[in-house]
């Protein structure tokens, strides 16, 4: 009787290579993952996630005073065309830093998915297009968006001068005099603060933009302290790696196992999706389909290679305090070709499974949308996907799905540090 | 164009050692460097170029051979009959063949070192598997490629 009860577990151990055993709420889980699958397993987990070093370009990034001053600057809807947009208005805090909406509100509304913050500091390249090399360079491009806060770099001076004087200074050093500078001058879009930003001397532009710079080193000085939290998914990893006996907060379900499984092995996301951050940094054609909603021409990395080489602020730059040799990201990025062509960032999977819509602009509202998605490999709208189909049941996006949720964590910031100074929990 | 022209031609490059993604086919997702356990001897770090004007050799600073970060490598570089090559015009291309997608950065010969060592910067592998790097090569003993399989 025993043995033609046994008989069939065994079968399925055979078969899929995964069985669990429970005793009271403690699960143990006896899946077999070879030393090449648990050093993958080791890459994915945050044990793998490098410590922050020093950021060349942004002296003040591990600065205390500097984080605090961005920790205000990033929630004060002063910092906008209209009084009423903050960065927190999309990278909402209780909501990892984005907002689930497919294209960002601002003042106007975006083209893009609002990306989630935590653990930028650890990239290469900012925003889905990486067209920046910094977070403080990130952080300086929404803030003169005509979309999105709709101001301009002489009012955010202002308004530094205004309400922040002192800790600025004690940060960096003294302001410029602002008396004969106009409310609203600077480089973007608007053409009245265009024109007024023209009749400036270049040693008054100069002036107002490393304030301006200065904002942006602030406010990623706050952001860098923004960390991904350690999951379920992490803790398992830790088990399985030191054979501690699992627990129900550092163990998978069967489905969540085999979605492991896949993910790491014949649906492939690992590739892509790979490290502690779960995403390589790099740009890809996925050959995800056009909004739903008509928006301008994107082309992706191929533009925004084009602005980060140019960028003025990037790491090259004279705002930057890097040298020149600090920048070999920048220094041998691919600047051309078609492979750059409709290539967006890999994303972090970590918290993923908390933040639809998905994709650039907010094209997949379901993660087994999805999977449905890159199993399907269709064609590029244009430029040419790095997809080839995979066969996955609904059993295994469903499994892929359950996995996926697994990499949720609250994410780790500094006590005070989800809200402005002086706000009421 | 040029870099067009480049892909088109790491690929016809790659497609000449298509007999390698068998033997490299089961070390996708490992963490290695020249895995010295896989048995083709297409993946070792010494090789005569295509036309056996040159034996070339590559020394990453960093091994094994980390995903996701810059690294430096060496290149030396032979004449085929053994004599330091110094001065040469050394261009770096690669990609992953199984992929369809170049190497994620640009990187490129800097400088030489002298007895034939040449310093090549900006290499990176955004991921693990297969990689494909080739080295085209001009100088006084004529012009030449030499490719190189990493199993990372």
């Amino acid at each position: 009787m025993t043995r033609s009860l046994i008989a069939p577990a065994v079968v399925v151990v055979a078969l899929t290579g995964i069985a669990t055993v429970s005793i009271g709420n403690v699960r143990r889980s006896t899946v077999t993952w070879t030393p090449a699958e648990l050093a993958t397993l080791r890459s994915l987990s945050l044990r793998s996630l490098e410590p922050l070093g020093a950021d060349a370009s942004n002296r003040y990034a591990n600065d205390p005073e500097a984080a605090a001053l961005g920790r205000d600057l990033f929630f004060d809807t002063r910092l906008s065309g209209n009084g009423k947009v903050s960065c927190a208005t999309c990278h909402v805090a209780t909501q990892d830093f984005q907002d689930s909406k497919p294209l960002a509100d601002g003042v106007g509304r975006t083209a893009r998915r609002t990306m989630p913050i935590a653990g930028t500091a650890h990239s290469p390249w900012l925003f889905w297009d990486g067209r920046t090399d910094s977070q403080w360079a990130q952080a300086l491009g929404p803030l003169e968006s005509a979309v999105e806060h709709g101001g301009t770099r002489a009012q955010y001076a202002h308004v530094v001068a205004e309400q922040y004087r002192e800790r600025y200074e004690a940060v960096f050093g003294r302001l410029p005099n602002l008396t004969s500078i106009p409310r609203h001058a600077g480089p973007g879009a608007d053409s009245v603060a265009r024109v007024a930003w023209g009749r400036l001397s270049t040693e008054a532009q100069e002036q107002i933009s490393r304030v301006y710079a200065n904002i942006g080193k602030a406010i990623a000085a706050y952001e860098r302290r923004i960390e991904p939290g350690v999951s379920r998914f992490d803790r398992y990893v830790d088990a399985e790696l030191t054979g501690a006996r699992h627990t129900p907060e550092n163990t998978l379900t069967t489905d969540e196992e085999s979605g492991l499984r896949l993910f790491i092995g014949r649906a492939r996301c690992a590739t892509c999706h790979n490290g502690a951050r779960l995403t390589d940094d790099h740009f890809h054609n996925t050959g995800v389909p056009l909004p739903a909603v008509t928006l301008p021409a994107d082309s992706g990395r191929t533009v925004g290679v084009r602005q980060v080489v140019s960028g003025e602020f990037n790491c090259t730059s004279r705002y930057s305090d890097a040298k020149p040799e600090d920048c070999e990201e920048l220094q041998f990025a691919v600047t051309s070709g078609p492979e750059l062509v409709r290539a967006y960032k890999t994303p972090s999977l970590r918290n993923v499974a908390n933040r639809a819509p998905y994709m650039h602009a907010g094209q997949i509202a379901s993660l087994d949308g999805v999977l449905a998605h890159y199993a399907a490999a269709p064609a590029a709208p244009f430029g040419r996907s790095e997809l080839v189909p995979v066969r996955l049941s609904p059993n295994e996006r469903r499994q892929l799905v359950a996995f996926l949720g697994t990499l949720s964590a609250p994410i780790t910031v500094p006590p005070g540090y989800d809200k402005a100074a002086g706000t009421r929990p | 164009m040029d870099s067009l022209r480049a892909t088109r031609s790491w690929r016809r490059v790659t497609a000449r050692s298509a007999f390698a993604i068998a033997l490299l086919s089961g070390l996708v997702m490992g963490c290695g460097h020249f895995r010295t356990d896989a048995p083709s001897p297409d993946i070792q770090t010494v090789k005569a170029s295509a036309h056996n004007l040159y034996r070339a050799s590559v020394r990453p600073d960093v091994t094994p051979i980390p995903v996701q970060r810059l690294q430096q490598w060496t290149l030396h570089l032979d004449t085929i009959d053994g004599q330091p090559v110094d001065t040469a015009t050394i261009t770096m291309d690669g990609g992953m063949p199984q992929h369809g997608h170049g190497l994620p950065t640009s990187p490129r010969v800097t400088r030489a070192l002298g007895n034939g060592d040449h310093l090549v910067e900006g290499v990176k592998f955004n991921m693990g598997g297969w990689w494909v790097v080739r080295f085209a090569i001009s100088s006084s003993a004529g012009t030449d490629t030499v490719t190189f399989n990493l199993g990372l």
